[in-house]
């Protein structure tokens, strides 16, 4: 015979105050749980979209960024003519050779700087980038002080909103255009055209060159012949690849941040819940001995305990989830340390992000109930019925 | 009667509860104070750096760099006493988790505006004499076992290339504060260099520092120097140090505001496990404040009873907190040295613990007293826990 759930529900319902101290320490400990998974998620949502798998970045050898590498012309021109690249609609190989600087512009409402990057592109940019798409206004035309502003940089930094104009390198550069790029890091850029840009920052060379494979499997060659000649100090990534090597250190703090505060949390948030049902136990000595008495064994109390105790994790998991949930409204915009450039990534809640925390919380609140339970379930029958 | 023994014996009546209550807390404790340790290790470059020092850098963005011939122009200004120059070279030491800073400067106008690297005369004349020698802090030399002599070799990433150079002295910080794990070098061996390799590279200079006459004169010269250089094709951007090494910091600002969130998370956390224990320990002693007050105590000394208990836990906690704060940071400062070179627990910190534990032991028995010292005496006495 088995010991009612409702009777742990009507149990915590009767200690209201301590059951809603206890829940909300678990509350806040999955709330802090679900908030880092969530940056993370968002953090790798962000690299997976900014890439594509089909895509080659070529930069100089151990360069790490765009921003570090240099490419003159004359190499530009061979990796330009490898075979393996693909053919665009028009005949056109798909190939962009483009520059990529950082220049500080300050923030709205505010006089806090930050570091922007600004791309110069070429008509291929946008073949080699399809999720790229304008939302406002029109392209930058080449060959003009035109500029068009991701969506995140146009809404938070001066002068760089759609009809705005920004001044650098002794120029003024209009907005004509706003675009959105998803959850890509794209949209935390500036685009313009890549020779004008080369020649206002005095800085005749090339950042990067990104090309599209004709076939996916071709990049062991490719990569090989670019690496291997010896006219080019370059090396080749798969576009994927070099965005997750660029976020590689901020994955890395958010995960070791990430872990050791839900180490730290839930060692509090356990030791609550084991207050608790330590005082439950003992508060229902009596209880305990009259259902003993009618015949419930010892592993009915043990469940019935330990039931109790997980309801109290559930209850605080769920309270923590629902409140974690309204954090997808906001976006995280911070310096990566690797490119010294703004990145906006926001919190991005999934279902695995879900049933991790909700099992995170029955762990908790598991962990915290088993002693107190056995306790009770090892309780003897005279001795606690005597009591109370 | 001694209060003092009956709130010891009240805290020791459920020793298992007070135990579990107390190391909550000590738990609680040294995570805050760990994470404003990160917090102050984040502003320790701000703290540390001096506001008799300007730094110019190119107007666009530190990547771009000033022409080497700004350095005579600079020194004309008036108010500009002493002018050093050097480069952010970004070499990686055998690998990337390696990470430390790495600069080419110009060795004699470096050190005499940075008196807080202490080096010995002789180490600093074998750093001026030797064109491929290097300095390096006592906490990076510490950490891959570098002796003076050595042959350092790093990987350029901006400057491409390996690049030899010799361990000519390792300085110590004059103050805690001084940040002990830089890395620098003669800023002719890679100007040579770059003349070599890449022509157009050369006599490029990243930036600029100015030691000044006057400090409080900086703003005042740090305008007359970005205004002789405007309207030209590298316009200058140039700030106190402190408000360069600050724009740095509030670039990152967002992960010190949520470490800052945290560390008050921490606290509520804690505050609900506590104010739990506190709840059940009133609930449990209804009775016995009845007897109390049929006995003819007041409710001040009942609420005494409670916020004496509350307090002696907390305390305790802290106190094991704070203790345990010190070895903690030392061991995560070690791990973490690549990323926060400085990191020692302040004194601010510690006040901010106590504070802590002040407001957590007076919330969590706010509750239970308002509780206790409202139930009639005989409702208290009937009262069946």
């Amino acid at each position: 015979m088995k010991i009612p759930v409702s009777y742990s529900f009507r149990n915590l319902w009767t200690r209201r105050l301590t059951t809603v101290f206890t829940a909300s320490g678990m509350a806040l400990v999955v709330f802090v749980f679900a908030s880092i998974l969530m940056l993370s998620e968002g953090l790798k949502k962000t690299l997976v979209e900014t890439g594509s798998y089909d895509n080659v970045v070529v930069i100089r050898k151990s360069a790490g960024s765009e921003v570090q590498s240099g490419i003159e012309r004359f190499p530009a021109s061979l990796v330009e003519t490898q075979p393996e690249i693909a053919m665009g609609p028009d005949g056109q190989r798909l190939v962009a050779k483009e520059l990529v600087v950082l220049i500080n512009l300050q923030k709205r409402g505010g006089s806090k700087p930050g570091q922007v990057v600004i791309r110069g592109i070429t008509g291929n940019s946008l073949i080699l980038r399809p999720q790229v798409r304008l939302i406002k206004g029109r392209l930058p035309r080449p060959g003009s002080s035109e500029l068009m502003a991701g969506m995140s940089i146009a809404k938070r930094f001066q002068g760089a909103g759609f009809g705005e104009t920004l001044r650098f390198s002794m120029r003024d550069w209009k907005i004509v255009g706003v675009f959105d790029a998803g959850n890509s890091g794209f949209t935390s850029e500036i685009w313009g055209d890549v020779d004008q840009l080369m020649q206002s920052f005095r800085r005749p060379v090339y950042s990067s060159i990104l090309f599209q494979l004709r076939t996916s499997s071709e990049f062991a060659k490719v990569k090989a012949r670019i690496e291997n000649d010896p006219r080019l100090t370059l090396e080749a990534k798969r576009e994927t690849k070099y965005y997750a090597d660029q976020s590689e250190m901020m994955a890395k703090f958010l995960r070791i941040l990430g872990m050791s505060l839900t180490v730290i949390f839930s060692f509090g948030a356990v030791i609550g819940a084991m207050i608790t049902m330590y005082a439950s136990v003992s508060n229902r000595t009596a209880e305990i001995g009259t259902l003993r008495a009618l015949g419930f064994q010892r592993r009915n109390i043990l469940y019935s305990f330990i039931i109790e105790a997980m309801l109290l994790g559930v209850t605080g998991g769920c309270t923590g989830l629902f409140f974690a949930s309204f954090l997808q409204l906001f976006t995280i915009s911070t310096l990566n340390f690797q490119t010294f450039s703004e990145l906006a990534f926001s919190f991005t809640l999934t279902f695995e992000i879900v049933y991790k925390s909700i099992l995170f919380s029955l762990i908790m609140g598991l962990v915290g109930g088993v002693l107190p339970a056995v306790r009770a379930a090892r309780m003897n029958i005279v001795e606690a019925l005597r009591e109370g | 009667m001694s209060i003092i023994k009956l709130l010891y014996r009240n805290t020791l009546r459920h020793k298992l509860r007070t135990f579990l209550t107390i190391l909550g807390l000590t738990i609680a404790i040294l995570a805050f104070g760990l994470l404003r340790t990160v917090v102050s290790a984040w502003y320790a470059g701000v703290e540390a750096s001096s506001a008799s020092r300007l730094i110019t850098r190119n107007a666009i963005s530190l990547v771009f760099t000033l022409p080497a011939s700004y350095k005579e122009k600079i020194r004309q200004i008036e108010g500009v006493e002493t002018v050093s120059w050097g480069n952010w070279f970004g070499g990686i030491y055998i690998d990337e988790k390696n990470f430390f800073a790495n600069f080419a400067v110009d060795p004699k106008t470096y050190l005499k505006l940075y008196p807080e690297f202490i080096l010995t005369p002789e180490e600093k004349l074998a750093f001026f004499r030797d064109r491929k020698g290097a300095v390096a802090g006592r906490k990076v030399a510490e950490r891959f076992h570098w002796k003076i002599g050595d042959i350092i070799t790093l990987r350029g990433t901006i400057f491409p290339g390996n690049w030899d150079f010799v361990l000519r002295g390792i300085y110590r910080g004059r103050y805690p504060a001084t940040d002990e794990t830089q890395f620098f070098f003669n800023w002719e061996y890679l100007n040579e260099s770059m003349k070599k390799i890449s022509p157009r590279r050369a006599d490029q200079i990243g930036f600029y520092i100015e030691g000044l006459k006057d400090p409080d004169r900086a703003a005042e010269v740090a305008a007359a120097i970005d205004a002789s250089f405007k309207n030209s094709i590298m316009e200058t951007l140039t700030e106190t140090e402190k408000a360069f090494q600050l724009g740095f910091v509030s670039m990152t600002e967002a992960i010190v505001i949520a470490i800052r969130l945290v560390s008050f998370v921490v606290i509520i956390i804690i505050m609900a496990v506590v104010a739990n224990t506190m709840a059940m320990s009133a609930r449990e002693r209804t009775g016995e404040y009845a007897v109390f007050k049929t006995l003819g105590f007041g409710k001040w000394h009942i609420a005494g009873l409670i916020f004496g208990e509350s307090f002696f836990i907390t305390m305790t906690g802290c106190a094991l907190g704070i203790l345990t704060t010190f070895p903690a940071a030392k061991a995560f400062g070690d791990a973490m040295s690549a990323f926060l070179p400085i990191f020692h627990v302040s004194r601010q910190t510690i006040y901010l613990d106590v504070v802590a534990a002040v407001i957590v032991a007076v919330v969590a028995a706010i509750i239970p007293t308002y509780r206790s010292v409202n139930i009639r005496i005989a409702e208290g006495l009937r009262k069946i826990t």
